[in-house]
Order: C-alpha cells, then structure tokens, then sequence
C-alpha cells in the first residue's frame, strides 16, 4: 500500500500544471450559466482542447491523452488547485462520452466525440420530467417508431444548462405496452434546436437561467441517434447514472481546493477563539482529504481490475454533503460579508462562496437524491430487505 | 501508487477474525471487566502468537520492524472483536523503546522489546499526550510512565509496578489508574525520550483509530443482522426507510475513515514529516464514524440494545471511551489544522481565480 507517484506521475503533473498556469484565464469568467459566461466558457472548452486536456481520459484518437484514471485524477487536482473555470461541457464529457464508449457504436463515437471535447457541441442532460424525478422509471415522454427513425414527443424538465446548450440525451418510452416500467425504454439524442422542440429556460435558485424545460412536439431523429439496443434503454442509463454518481462527476480536485481555500480563509479572517468554528474547518479538511484517499483506494481497486458498482453511492452522499459544509463553513467565517453575493463589489476577493454555496445545495438532489442513494447503499450494500419502493 | 491492501495483508486481518470469533471473546472481555484477567491473557498469547505485538518492535530485538498498515489492520480486527487489554499501549510501548534504540539507547529495548514482541510482557503506558491515567495498569506487568519533560532534555522514562486505584471507565473492559511516581526503576534520561515518546504518543493515537474504526464495523455489522431479523408490524425493521437509512449513514461514516486510517499508515511507514496530522484526521473520523454508529446500533436495537447482558454494550460502550484515549477529538482538529490541507501526494496551494462550481 502506498502513495507515492512514479516519475511519470510527476512529469504528468508537471506537464499539467505548467499548462494551466499558462493558459487559465487570470480573471474568473462570467457565470456558465448566463449566455455570456456560457459563451466564455465554451472559448475555454477549445483552448483546453487545443491542448489536449479537455478529455484526458478518452483515447487519442478521440481528442484525449488515453490518461489512467490516476493521472485523470492528477489532472482534475492541478485544474482546481489552478482555479480554472468550471466544465461548461461536463455532461456530455462525464456522462454522454462513458455512455458512448460503453454501449455506442464506433459510427457514433466518430461522429460525436471529437466535437464534445473541443466544446463545439455542447451536451445536456434530458432525463428527468415534471412528473418523473426520483422515480425515472415511470417517465411519459414517448419514442414511436416511423420510417428512418423515431418521433419524440412529451417533456422534459430540470435540463441544466439547456437553455444554452445544443444538443440533449434522453430516455423515451418506446413500448407503451411493455410488462414493467423499465422496459421499452430507447435512449435518444436530439439537438435542441430541432424542428418541434421548444426550451423554456427556467430560473435556479440563484435566479440564473441555468436549467430549462424542453416540450417536444414530433421531433424526429434518425436511427442512428439511438445508443444501444431500443427498448433496452434502462441498461443503457444505469451505466450513466452509474458514471454520474461515481468517480467521473466529482473529483476530489474541487474539495481539497476548496478545503485550501477554506483554510486560508479561516487563518486569515477567523477569531482564535471561536473553536466551534475552527472545528468545523478542521472537518472540512478532514472530509476532504477522506474523500481524496477514498478516490485513490478506488483508483487502485479499478487499476486492479475490480469495478465500482453500488458502492458510487457512498460516493454521492458524500461529496454531496462534504461540498455544502464546505461552502456553509466559509460563509460563517465570513461573518457579515457572508451574504455578499458574488456580485457584490465587496465580494470577498479569494473566491466564488456565495455562488458556490447556492449550488452546492442541488447536490443533495440531482444525480440521484441522496435518499435514493441511501436506498442503494443499505439495499445494495448492507443487504437490508427491499422496501416499499419497487 | 497502489493504495489498496495487498492480499497478504487483507489475509492477515482475515486470519485474525477468525481466531477472534473463534476463541469466544466476548467472554473474556466481560471476565476482564470483572477483573478476572486469565481469559484475556490467554487471548493476548494468542494474538501475539499471531504476530500482532512484533509489528511496532525493531527486528533486532526479535520485532517486524514497524509495519504500520498491517498493525492497521490488526488494530481493526481487534476492535471488531472488542478484545480487552492494553492493546494500544503495549504497541505504543513497543515505538517508544525502538525509539531509544534507534538513538544509541538500547539498554531498555533490549530488556523488554523481545517480551513484548512475544506476548510475555502485557505493557500499560502514561503519556501526558494520552491523560493522567494508565489504561488496564492493574493487569500489566509493568507500566512506563515519562515524566518532567518541561526542559529539554530532563525527560525520563520510568517503570512503575504501583497505581493508584482502579477508576472505573465508562467501558466496563477499560480500567484506568494513576500510576504512582517513585516506584519501579529509571530507565532513560535524554533528550531521547522526548522525541520517543512523541512519537509513541502518535503511533498510540494511530493503533486507537484504527481499533475504533474495527469498533464501528462491529456496530453496523451487528445491527444490520438484528434489523434484518427483528420483526415489527409484520415485517423486518431493516425494510423501513427510516432505518435503512441510518444504518447507510453509519456505513458512509465508516467507509470514509477508512481511507484516513490507511492514509496515516502509510505516512507513518514514509516517517512523513505530515504524519501527525494523518493521525489526527483519521482519529477524529474513526472516532464520530464510531461513535455515530454506536447511537445507530443502540436506537435500532431497542430496549435490548440497552441491556448489559446483550453483547453489543461491550462496543458501544467502547465507542465512547475510544472518543477520548489517545487524542481528544478537539486536540486532534487543531493539529489537522496545523498541517498542510492536501499532504503529499500534493497540490499546491491555490492560485488564481479559483471557481468552485
Ligand atoms: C441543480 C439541478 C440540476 C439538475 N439537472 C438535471 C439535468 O441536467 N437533467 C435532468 O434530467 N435532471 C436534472 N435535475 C433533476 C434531478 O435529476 C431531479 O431533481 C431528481 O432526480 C429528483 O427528482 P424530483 O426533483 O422530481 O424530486 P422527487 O423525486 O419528486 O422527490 C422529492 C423528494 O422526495 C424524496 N423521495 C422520492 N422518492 C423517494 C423514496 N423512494 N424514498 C425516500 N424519499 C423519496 C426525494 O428524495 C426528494 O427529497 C437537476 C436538478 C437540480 C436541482
């Protein structure tokens, strides 16, 4: 059992590292989830591209690095230690592109990928409904079949960054009539500008126009954007969601940032005396650096040919809880100015705490609440009898 | 970078749960809180037959040298079993004499290192990192106590047979005395035995976490096969929500102290400069994971759980009193602070308009 890094593993660090304190922009960029940020951020995704970092997992010929996951691991530590701007392309890299590799056809990888890793095409997320969120399974919006393709029709709902963004994936009930809910499923992509689709940006908490609904009204889309078998698209979401909780979506990178920061914040600004608070510090770097080695010993499991099922689960409550404590902690720390918004001339300077901490309340909710993930973990994981839930 | 145990070592902890719930340990640890010591001694032959105590004893004095992550392991199974005896202290022990030996002192280590290394010496130890009391002194064969480290240099290691009396713990296994100055013999004085003892301070602080973390597993492995049998309103207590999701709470508290656990193994096998902090962060996580699934256990069990006859008082009784051996949680949160936030493997401190979306 060990920690140490192979020369390898440095110069990968090093490499990374000089990259990004060469290209990170020195002012933070407008927020992703307003047009212009969007539009700043999407500059981003190409000059990350250019250098090859904006997938470093994918093969080469891909757009990547072919990277292990040790040294995606090493890259997401220097991109957040270097403060560069959030992944305005994160869903179709974290989610669409593990769905690709897994269950697309080689056709597809061809046409779709290189254009996600130099932010041409930017992806979102269209699973859930209005009357479908936990309980994905008994989503409405339908797939029915027609000559070279299929007509969506229905609603989707919560779709981040769908307002800006060009294309969407989704699950559609293809066989209305089939025994159980999950199955009959066809998981489709869509651009977001097709004919029939309407997106209705809708405000967040923070008021940002950051998720959208979409109505779909005969939006046709031809075989070929179909991935993996139709009616089977169940199988095909549970290795997203699967991707969405585990390692893929939050890297340990962001938490021992924000713990840093976090610190230096407390040395600067916090009474000496207050320990409830200095507790609540030390907690932060604790959990952050728990969460860091538990991603190594992952790491290493994978490395070792095991593969990580139910177990992301663990995973997702954590980071979830662990990154409002964080956020939480600062703005207390922070005392009166802890209401400021980013916004707010008086913002404090080291960081983004006000906008960090609005979103960090979603993580309890999105990717699976965290009750559904405590569901998993004592069913899946503890072996407790199945409840209520079917 | 392989952070995973390696099958040898997850074969050790193996072998040692085994021999554990073999050996019916459960009742040597109520005869130990009745102060009937031979069921525990025979159980701590055992263990040391095993190999347990020669993990933190130089190979020159018949140890293993110091194998930090198998004495991790080790520490876990033995707090799954709730085994009873100065465990941490003779391990500790162990550090503090290599310590001496390393630095030209081997006098002491040569005395007593092999008899602890083999099982023949149960050792208790008083730090003034670790509180005015020596834990299970009354059972011990001797117990080192290091005093008048207030100047450099003055510290002294000292063997004292005597003790005050017995203070009962909260933990009917745990029973702690003030040992008494002026008896037993002088081992050391140089500035030696500071640093040792520091460093056995650290390594005792180590070996509790890692008991503790064994500790909590107990608790939810135990209350996950209660929930799963008991039956209320028609139907298992472990189909309930409410309960399924305590129980995951304690799990997720647990599995994330493990990390921190092996983390401070492997800092103390690369005498990292960090190692303190290690130490401290994987004490105070094992300790609320720990201590959080005591509360877990007990509320899910009911009335039964509440009983002293029932075997599960012997953890969570053991939960609590581990919170504060060895590192209180509030000492140990300001010497994570005193350290660096991401030890190395590392990442520098952030630069530039960090974004933290
Ligand atoms: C910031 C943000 C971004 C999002 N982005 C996307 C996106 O890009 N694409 C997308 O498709 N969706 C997205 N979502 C939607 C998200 O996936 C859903 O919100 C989530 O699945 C929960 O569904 P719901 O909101 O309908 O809540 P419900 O399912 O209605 O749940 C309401 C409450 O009831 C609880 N509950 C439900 N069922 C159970 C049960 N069996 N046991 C215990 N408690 C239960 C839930 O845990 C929750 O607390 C996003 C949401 C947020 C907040």
């Amino acid at each position: 059992m060990d920690l140490d890094f192979t020369t390898e593993d440095d110069a990968f660090r090093a490499e990374a590292r000089d990259w990004l304190a060469a290209h990170v922009p020195a002012r933070p960029l407008p927020s992703l989830e307003t047009s212009e940020g969007f539009a700043a951020h999407r500059a981003w995704e190409r000059t990350l591209s250019t250098g090859r970092w904006s997938a470093v997992s994918w093969p080469v010929e891909q757009g990547g690095r072919g990277a292990s996951i040790l040294h995606w691991l090493i890259f997401e530590e220097e991109y957040y230690a270097a403060g560069a701007p959030g992944r305005v392309s994160q869903n179709g890299i974290n989610l669409l592109a593990p769905t690709l590799f897994e269950h697309g056809s080689p056709e597809q990888r061809a046409r779709i990928l290189p254009a996600m890793a130099s932010g041409e095409v930017i992806w979102a997320q269209a699973w859930s409904e209005p009357e479908s969120g936990s309980d994905l399974a008994s989503l409405r919006s339908t797939a029915v079949r027609v000559a070279g393709g299929w007509l969506l029709n229905g609603q989707k709902a919560w779709s981040s960054r769908a307002a800006f963004a060009d294309r969407a994936f989704g699950l559609f009930r293809s066989d209305p009539g089939a025994d159980r809910p999950h199955r009959g499923l066809t998981y489709l992509m869509f651009p977001l500008d097709a004919k029939g689709v309407t997106v209705r940006p809708v405000g967040r908490l923070d008021g940002k126009p950051a998720f959208a609904e979409l109505f779909l009204d005969d939006v046709f889309v031809p075989d070929e954007d179909v991935i993996g078998e139709p009616g089977r698209g169940w199988q095909v979401a549970m290795s997203t969601a699967g991707n969405e909780r585990g390692l893929t979506l939050r890297s340990p990178g962001r938490f021992t940032a924000a713990a840093e920061k976090l610190t230096a914040l407390w040395r600067d600004e916090a009474d000496p005396a207050d320990t409830a608070l200095r507790d609540r510090v030390a907690d932060a770097v604790i959990r952050s650096r728990a969460y860091r080695l538990f991603t190594y010993a992952n790491a290493s499991r994978i490395a070792a040919g095991a593969s990580i099922g139910a177990e992301s689960s663990l995973n997702k409550v954590f980071w979830s809880e662990l990154d409002i404590s964080l956020h939480e902690t600062a703005l207390d720390l922070l005392g009166p100015r802890g209401e400021l918004s980013d916004e707010a001339g008086e913002a404090p300077a080291d960081g983004s705490w006000a906008d960090g901490y609005t979103f960090s309340l979603a993580g309890p909710i999105y990717a699976g609440t965290n009750e559904i993930q405590r569901d998993i973990i004592a069913e899946r994981l503890l072996g407790l009898p199945k409840g209520r839930r079917s | 970078m392989k952070f995973l145990l390696d099958d040898e070592q997850a074969e050790f902890g193996r072998t040692l749960d085994r021999m554990l719930t073999a050996a019916d340990t459960p009742a040597a640890v109520r005869a130990w809180g009745d102060g009937d010591t031979g069921r525990g001694r025979a159980l701590w032959a055992r263990i040391a037959e095993a190999g347990v105590f020669a993990l933190a004893v130089p190979e020159a004095q018949d140890g293993m040298g110091l194998l930090p992550v198998e004495l991790a392991v080790s520490f876990v199974e033995l707090g799954r079993h709730a085994v009873p005896g100065p465990l941490v202290e003779s391990v500790a022990a162990g550090v503090l004499l290599g310590g001496l030996a390393e630095r030209g002192d081997t006098a002491a280590a040569d005395a007593w290192l092999p008899r602890i290394a083999s099982g023949q010496a149960m050792v208790s130890l008083a730090l003034a990192e670790g509180g005015p009391y020596a834990l299970d002194a009354d059972a011990a064969d001797v117990t080192f106590v290091v005093t008048g480290a207030d100047a450099p240099g003055t510290a002294e290691l000292r063997t004292t047979a005597g003790h005050g009396p017995v203070q009962p713990s909260l933990d009917p296994a745990r029973r702690l005395a003030r040992p008494l100055p002026g008896t037993g013999a002088t081992l050391a004085i140089s500035p030696a035995v500071e640093a040792a003892a520091t460093a056995a301070a650290d390594w005792a602080a180590f070996a509790t976490a890692a008991q503790t973390l064994g500790v909590g597993l107990a608790l939810v492995e135990r209350t996950v096969a209660y929930a799963k049998q008991r039956t209320q309103f028609s139907t298992t207590i472990g189909a309930f929500q409410a309960v399924k999701h305590r129980l995951a709470d304690a799990l997720i508290g647990l599995e994330f102290a493990r990390p921190l656990v092996h983390g401070a193994a492997v800092a103390l096998s690369g005498k990292s400069a960090d190692a303190g902090a290690e130490i401290a962060a994987a004490k105070v996580a094992a300790g609320e994971a720990a201590y959080a699934a005591a509360r877990t256990a007990l509320q899910l069990h009911g009335a039964i759980g509440y009983t002293a006859e029932y075997d599960l008082s012997l953890w969570i009784r053991k939960a609590r009193a581990l919170r504060s051996a060895w590192g209180t949680p509030s000492a140990c949160r300001a010497r994570v602070l005193a350290g660096p936030v991401a030890p190395s493997p590392g990442v520098s401190p952030a630069t530039g308009p960090a974004q933290v979306p």
